[in-house]
C-alpha cells in the first residue's frame, strides 16, 4: 500500500446507462489512481445513479481525472469534498471466530463501537458496525486478536452538509 | 410486420438521413445485413461508398469532416469488420473530428457467449469515442440516432459509436422518426467562461509587449479564422499555427510564423521561447509543441482557450483558463482588445525569419521539400492537401503553404500511418470539384492503398503522390540520430512498381526520377481528369529539419544534421528502437 498518496472523496452524480460505470472507471485506471472504495447506488430519482468514490493519487492527476469525468456524457456533476464538508458512514460485517470462552470480549468490543450482533454460532459471531472508516479500522484493529474469518465493508458514501451539494 | 411498418435498420437509415448525414462509407457482412438491406430499400439522400478495407471506411468518414465539417457514416458488420475500424475511430477521437460509427452485432441472445463475429465492440472502443451506444431495443433507434449525430457535432467534436444487434435491426419499430434526446449530463457550453475571465485576457494582451498567438484545431472547427486574423492584425501578434490549425491563419500572411513544435519552424519556436504571453487559440499544447512541456513558455504569461476544459493544465498550466467556443471567445475578446506596439518585436521576428529561414537540398538526385515546393507553386496552395504520417507530413507542413482552413488534412495526435488515402478520398467526395492532392510515404501508403479501388470506381480525381525513399523515414532518422544508424527494421525492400498497381486498377501511373521532370510530371497528373499515382523516387538519406529532439525544450531547435552524436532520448536508454515506432 502506498500510505504517501493523500485519499479523496468523490461524488458522480450520473445519469442511468449503460457503460456508465466502466467509462467512471477508465478514467481512473488510465491515470493509474487506485480506487479504495466505490459505491453506486440510485439517486433521488430513479433514472440517476449516485457513485461515491475514494480514491488516493496526487492533486494534478485528481483534477485531471475530475475533467474528465465531468466530460462523460452520461455524468451530471463531479465532485470532490473533504472530509469536514461531509457526513460520511460506512457499514462493514465482520465475521470473527470465537468459543464461548472469549465470547464475552469480543461483545465487549462491539458494544464500544455501537456494533450490533446480527449472526451468532457456537464458532463465530458477525458484527454489524456502521460510522465512519476510521472507526471500523480501529474496530476490525481490535477484533484481529480474535480470528476474523471474514470482512465484508460497503465502502464509503458521503453527503454534503447543509445546503451544499453532495 | 405490417406493410407499410419499418424496421429497426430502417429506422436506422432513415434516422441517419433526417439528422442531416450525407454520406457513409463501408462493408456489410452477416451481422450488417439488415442495415445493408435497409440502405437498399429506405436509403433517398445519403449516397453510400463501398469500401475495400474497414480501416478506410473510417479513415475516408474522417477525410470528409475534415474538409466539409460535416459528419459522415460508418456502416460495418461485427466483429472483424467492427474492430478494423478502431484505428480510425482512435484517429477521429484524438483529432476532434466528428463521426457516427455504426457496427452491426450478434443477435441479442448471443451477446457474451462468444458467437461467430461477435466482439464486444461497445467496451473495446470505450476510450476512443466521445460517446457509444449498445442498441437493445428497435424503438430507441430514432432517439439514439439524434443523439449521436448531437454529441459528435457538438463541444469538441468526436466519434460516436452506435452497435446494432442483427435482430434489433429487424425488430418493428413502433415509435416513428420524430424523438427527444434525453441527455441530462451533456454541457458543450460553447461560452463556458465569465465576462470576468475576458477582462482578464484584454488587461493580459494590454500589458504584452512581445505576445504570440498559436492557433489550432478548435479555432478551424469553430470556423473562427476571421476573428483570429482581427485578433492577430490589432494586436499586431504573430502567430503560429499547429499541424491542426494550418490555415486557419493565413501561410502567407506577414504576421504568420507557421508552424510550431518538433519540426516547426525554428522562428516560430524562437518567438515562443522569447514571448512575454502566449495565447492559445483552441490548441491543446500537447507534446509535440511543447518540447519539455515544464519549460514551455516559462517566463510568459499563459493563457489558455479551449471549449474542452479537461484539455486546462494536462501539461501545461495556465494563468488564464477560458473555456469556450473560440469564435464566441474572440468575438467576446475583440471590443477589448487595443491596437499592440509590437513593432520591436515584429522586428526582432523578422530578423528571426531571416536568420533561419526555410529551406531544402536540391543537389544529388530529388528531395521530397522539392515536390512539396513545385506542387505548392503550381497548385498556388489552393489544393486540398491530404497526408499520411511521417517525413512527408512534416515536410508537406512545411513547405505546402495553406491560406484557407479545412484545407490540410493530417493525422495528427494519432499519427496514424494509412491515413493519408482513405483521408483524401473522403475529402474528394465532400469538395468533388476541388483539386485533392494526397502526399503520402511508401511506408504509409502501403497499409491502406487497397483504397485505390475505391477512387477507381467512383473516378475521384484525387492525384497521389508517394514520397517514395524505400525506408520508414521517420524511424530511420531516429535511428540515424539517436541509435547509432542502426537501420532496424525500416528498409522497405521489396515495394512493388506503384505505378504499375495504379494501372492494375486502372488509374494513371506515373514515375518521377528527375528533379527536371518535376514542373512536366506534376502538370500531367493534375491535368489528368482522373485519379493518378505518382511514384516520386526521391533520395534515400534524407532528414527532416528544424527539429527540436525528443526531451529537449524548444531552444534546443536543431536546423541541420548534428555533427556529433546526441545522446539517446531520455526513456527510451536502455530499450532498442521502439516496437511502436511507425506512430514516432
Amino acid at each position: 500500500m502506498t500510505t504517501e498518496l493523500p485519499t479523496h472523496n468523490l461524488s458522480i452524480y450520473v445519469a442511468n446507462r449503460p457503460g456508465a460505470l466502466a467509462r467512471i472507471a477508465q478514467t481512473f485506471s488510465r491515470r493509474g489512481f487506485n480506487i479504495d472504495s466505490l459505491v453506486v447506488s440510485p439517486g433521488a430519482t430513479g433514472d440517476f445513479s449516485r457513485m461515491t468514490i475514494t480514491a488516493r493519487g496526487d492533486r494534478n492527476g485528481l483534477e485531471q481525472i475530475m475533467m474528465q469525468c465531468s466530460k462523460l456524457v452520461d455524468v451530471l456533476a463531479c465532485r470532490e469534498h473533504t472530509d469536514e464538508e461531509v457526513v460520511a458512514r460506512e457499514l462493514a460485517l465482520v465475521k470473527v471466530a470465537v468459543d464461548s470462552a472469549h465470547r464475552g470480549e469480543v461483545l465487549q468490543i462491539a458494544d464500544h463501537f455501537r456494533a450490533k450482533t446480527v449472526d451468532l454460532s457456537e464458532k463465530s459471531i458477525v458484527l454489524e458496525a456502521t460510522g465512519s472508516s476510521e472507526k471500523l479500522d480501529a474496530m476490525v484493529n481490535l477484533l484481529r486478536k480474535f480470528k476474523i474469518i471474514e470482512l465484508v465493508r460497503t465502502g464509503k458514501v458521503i453527503v454534503a452538509r447543509g445546503e451544499r451539494e453532495t | 410486420m405490417s406493410e407499410n411498418q419499418m424496421n429497426g435498420a430502417e429506422a436506422l437509415i432513415q434516422s441517419l438521413e433526417k439528422v442531416g448525414i450525407e454520406i457513409g462509407f463501408g462493408i456489410p457482412g452477416g451481422s450488417a445485413i439488415p442495415i445493408y438491406d435497409a440502405l437498399y430499400k429506405v436509403r433517398r439522400k445519403m449516397k453510400f461508398v463501398l469500401v475495400r478495407h474497414e480501416q478506410g471506411a473510417a479513415h475516408e468518414a474522417d477525410g470528409y469532416a475534415r474538409a466539409t465539417g460535416k459528419p459522415a457514416a460508418v456502416l460495418v458488420t461485427s466483429g472483424p469488420g467492427a474492430t478494423n475500424t478502431v484505428t480510425g475511430i482512435m484517429t477521429a477521437y484524438m483529432d476532434s473530428v466528428p463521426m457516427v460509427v455504426i457496427t452491426g452485432q450478434s443477435v441479442r441472445g448471443m451477446l457474451g457467449k462468444d458467437a461467430f463475429q461477435e466482439a464486444d465492440v461497445f467496451n473495446l472502443t470505450m476510450p476512443i469515442v466521445k460517446h457509444s451506444y449498445l442498441v437493445r431495443n428497435a424503438n430507441d433507434i430514432p432517439r439514439v440516432v439524434k443523439e449521436a449525430y448531437h454529441i459528435a457535432t457538438t463541444g469538441r467534436p468526436g466519434p460516436v459509436l452506435i452497435d446494432v444487434p442483427k435482430d434489433v435491426g429487424t425488430e418493428a419499430c413502433t415509435v416513428g422518426l420524430e424523438s427527444e434526446m434525453n441527455l441530462p449530463g451533456y454541457k458543450p457550453e460553447p461560452k463556458g467562461y465569465a465576462p470576468e475571465t475576458i477582462r482578464q485576457i484584454a488587461e493580459a494582451l494590454a500589458k504584452s509587449q512581445r505576445p504570440v498567438i498559436i492557433a489550432g484545431h478548435g479555432a478551424v472547427l469553430a470556423r473562427a479564422e476571421k476573428e483570429l486574423r482581427q485578433l492577430a492584425e490589432t494586436l499586431q501578434a504573430p502567430v503560429a499555427t499547429t499541424l491542426l490549425g494550418k490555415g486557419v491563419f493565413p501561410d502567407s500572411h506577414r504576421l504568420s510564423l507557421q508552424g510550431l513544435g518538433m519540426h516547426g519552424t525554428a522562428y516560430a519556436n524562437r518567438a515562443v521561447v522569447e514571448c512575454d504571453l502566449m495565447i492559445s487559440v483552441g490548441a491543446r499544447l500537447d507534446d509535440r509543441i511543447l518540447g519539455v512541456p515544464s519549460q514551455f513558455c516559462r517566463d510568459a504569461v499563459k493563457i489558455h482557450i479551449d471549449i474542452d476544459a479537461a484539455e486546462f493544465g494536462k501539461l501545461v498550466k495556465p494563468d488564464i483558463r477560458c473555456r469556450g467556443d473560440a469564435k464566441a471567445v474572440l468575438q467576446d475578446l475583440l471590443p477589448l482588445v487595443k491596437p499592440g506596439d509590437t513593432a520591436e518585436w515584429l522586428k526582432r521576428i523578422d530578423g528571426f525569419k531571416k536568420k533561419w529561414p526555410m529551406g531544402y537540398a536540391k543537389k544529388g538526385g530529388l528531395h521530397p521539400p522539392q515536390v512539396i515546393d513545385a506542387l505548392n507553386k503550381l497548385t498556388g496552395g489552393k489544393a486540398i492537401m491530404a497526408t499520411d504520417v511521417g517525413q512527408h507530413q512534416m515536410w508537406a507542413w512545411q513547405f505546402y503553404h495553406c491560406d484557407q482552413p479545412w484545407q490540410f488534412i493530417s493525422s495528427g495526435g494519432a499519427g496514424t500511418m494509412g491515413f493519408g488515402l482513405p483521408a483524401a478520398i473522403g475529402a474528394q467526395f465532400g469538395r468533388p470539384g476541388e483539386l485533392v492532392v494526397a502526399v503520402v510515404g511508401d511506408g504509409g501508403f502501403q497499409m491502406t492503398m487497397s483504397e485505390l479501388a475505391t477512387a477507381a470506381i467512383h473516378k475521384l480525381p484525387v492525384k497521389v503522390l508517394i514520397m517514395n525513399n524505400h525506408y520508414l523515414g521517420m524511424v530511420r532518422q531516429w535511428q540515424d540520430m539517436f541509435y547509432d544508424e542502426r537501420y532496424s527494421g525500416v528498409d522497405l525492400e521489396g515495394n512493388p512498381d506503384f505505378a504499375e498497381l495504379a494501372k492494375a486498377y486502372g488509374i494513371l501511373g506515373l514515375n518521377l526520377k528527375r528533379a527536371a521532370d518535376i514542373p512536366k510530371i506534376l502538370k500531367r497528373a493534375l491535368d489528368h481528369p482522373g485519379p493518378a499515382v505518382v511514384n516520386v523516387e526521391v533520395v534515400h538519406h534524407e532528414e527532416v529539419y528544424p527539429m527540436v529532439p525528443p526531451g529537449k525544450p524548444l531552444e534546443d531547435t536543431v536546423l541541420e544534421h548534428p555533427r556529433r552524436k546526441r545522446g539517446r532520448p531520455t526513456g527510451r536508454r536502455s530499450r532498442p528502437a521502439p516496437a511502436a515506432a511507425k506512430k514516432a
